[in-house]
């Protein structure tokens, strides 16, 4: 067994020292992220109470797209270069390096984009009391939405078009998340307890992080072959 | 009953069993279709309530049934076909995608068509209504992967692995109604207690639903001798075959 965390960890910090090497493609969503979160308030009249009313909401979809975009290149390079097919291979269990990989993937994609929230929900002028539920609600949902992603992401990895199938397949599952996200962002700034949808937005978590893998494992089986 | 499974495998033996069994579909399909249609728009008693409106329900009910049926009965070929890498189920799964696509959309369509003169609008951002149209999504999402790939033995079991995730929703729209308490009614047909509906109008609906059932099965049927047809070209036995036949 121990070999299994080895390579786990072997796998994670290539992944880590590979992405940050290439720190631009890192930036490109998060940048995405703010100019769509810019372009709401241009667009209609920025006046306060219509930019609070539809602030949640629009928060929860750039960071939706914004994850997309980051998605495409999840397993891109390991399938161009052929370290895919190692990882296929490779004894250790591939459920558990393709969790590996979507973690380190949430956690350069996902993170920074629950990092920036507070930030921009200054601009749709969301009370400061519904920061910490949005913050948390993000933190909730990311992880899933990137583990969503990636078994969608396997799916079209060996797919040279596969971006625009990507959307097709991410967003109608993405659907729960944006609903109990928005909900608890909704509550908080109602001044009530959004409990109740951040314990489904943590069972949804839970969920994915147990059975995603495993659809992650045999989709890059079938992409790989 | 495993030498007949076996044998169904085989797509020049399954191309002509299933050649024979569409009439034995399409033709009580076309009768009990027509009998419900003339004893739900005709003989059922109107609602107190609804007047003829409700009448609507011996298109939408079945048809939501279908969207449902079509696409559990996908992910089951698909898994069958990814577990024992049959071609043949990855040919039934490829075969309901569009015919329950379809469903879902008259579905969606009549109950909008429902929801208007009703509840006063087209569209309701509800449980069962959007979870309804995730189900869209989802069929749409599975043709456009098989599609996408160059190689249909890949895309085909690309496009399984979808369908089995996508059995998550299927859950989500039985209970929605349940779960959120919203502008949709809920089931009117249950198993474990008395129907909401009288005999008079129950029993147009349920004729209405085995008509569409037999009807599914009738196009499933008939575009599953297509995806055989179109797999295996360049096979012998299709040489062989009679134009007419």
């Amino acid at each position: 067994m121990s070999g299994a965390w080895t390579a786990a960890a072997a796998l994670a910090r290539r992944d880590l020292r590979a992405a940050l090497r290439r720190w631009g493609e890192l930036a490109l969503p998060l940048c995405f992220f703010v100019i769509v979160l810019t372009l709401f308030p241009l667009g209609l009249a920025p006046e306060r109470d219509t930019l609070a009313a539809i602030g949640p909401g629009v928060l929860w979809v750039a960071a939706l797209l914004a994850s997309l975009l980051a998605l495409e290149t999840l397993f891109r390079g390991d399938m161009d270069d052929g370290s895919m097919e190692q990882l296929v291979l490779s004894p250790q269990p591939l459920a558990l390096l393709a969790l590996v990989k979507a973690l380190i993937h949430w956690l350069l994609s996902g993170l920074p984009l629950v990092l920036l929230t507070p930030l921009v929900a200054q601009a749709f002028y969301l009370p400061t009391d519904a920061l910490w539920v949005l913050a948390l609600a993000l933190l909730l949902a990311t992880p899933t939405l990137s583990l969503i992603g990636a078994v969608a992401a396997a799916l079209t990895a060996s797919l040279r078009r596969g971006a625009g199938v990507l959307g097709i397949l991410v967003l109608p599952l993405a659907v729960p998340l944006l609903v109990f996200g928005a909900r608890a962002t909704d509550l908080a700034i109602q001044g009530q307890s959004a409990a109740g949808p951040l314990y489904l937005l943590a069972a949804l978590f839970a969920l994915a992080v147990t059975l995603a893998p495993l659809a992650i494992a045999a989709a890059l089986r079938i992409s790989v072959d | 009953m495993w030498l007949w499974f076996h044998k169904l495998g085989s797509p020049p033996y399954f191309y002509r069993t299933a050649g024979r069994l569409i009439p034995w579909f399409a033709i009580p399909a076309v009768l009990l279709l027509v009998a419900g249609t003339v004893g739900g728009l005709a003989i059922a008693p109107s609602d107190y309530e609804q007047g003829d409106g409700f009448r609507i329900i011996y298109v939408h009910v079945p048809s939501a049934y279908l969207a449902m049926f079509g696409y559990v009965a996908m992910a089951i070929a698909a898994a069958i076909g990814l577990i024992w890498r049959m071609k043949l189920a990855f040919a039934f799964a490829a075969a309901c995608a569009p015919i329950g696509a379809a469903f879902t959309f008259l579905c969606l369509a009549t109950g909008s068509l429902w929801g208007k003169p009703m509840w006063g609008v087209w569209w309701d951002w509800d449980g069962r209504m959007t979870s309804m149209l995730v189900l869209l999504f989802l069929y749409l999402g599975v043709i456009a992967l098989r599609g996408a790939f160059d190689d249909a033995a890949k895309g085909d079991r690309a496009a399984a692995l979808l369908a089995i995730v996508g059995v998550v929703n299927i859950p989500i729209i039985k209970f929605s109604v349940d779960w959120w308490n919203t502008l949709h009614q809920p089931a009117t047909i249950s198993k474990l207690s008395a129907p909401s509906m009288t005999m008079d109008m129950l029993g147009w609906l349920l004729i209405m639903i085995v008509g569409y059932m037999l009807f599914f099965a009738a196009v499933v049927t008939l575009r599953l001798r297509g995806e055989v047809l179109l797999r295996e070209r360049g096979a012998r036995w299709i040489r062989g075959l009679d134009s007419r036949a």
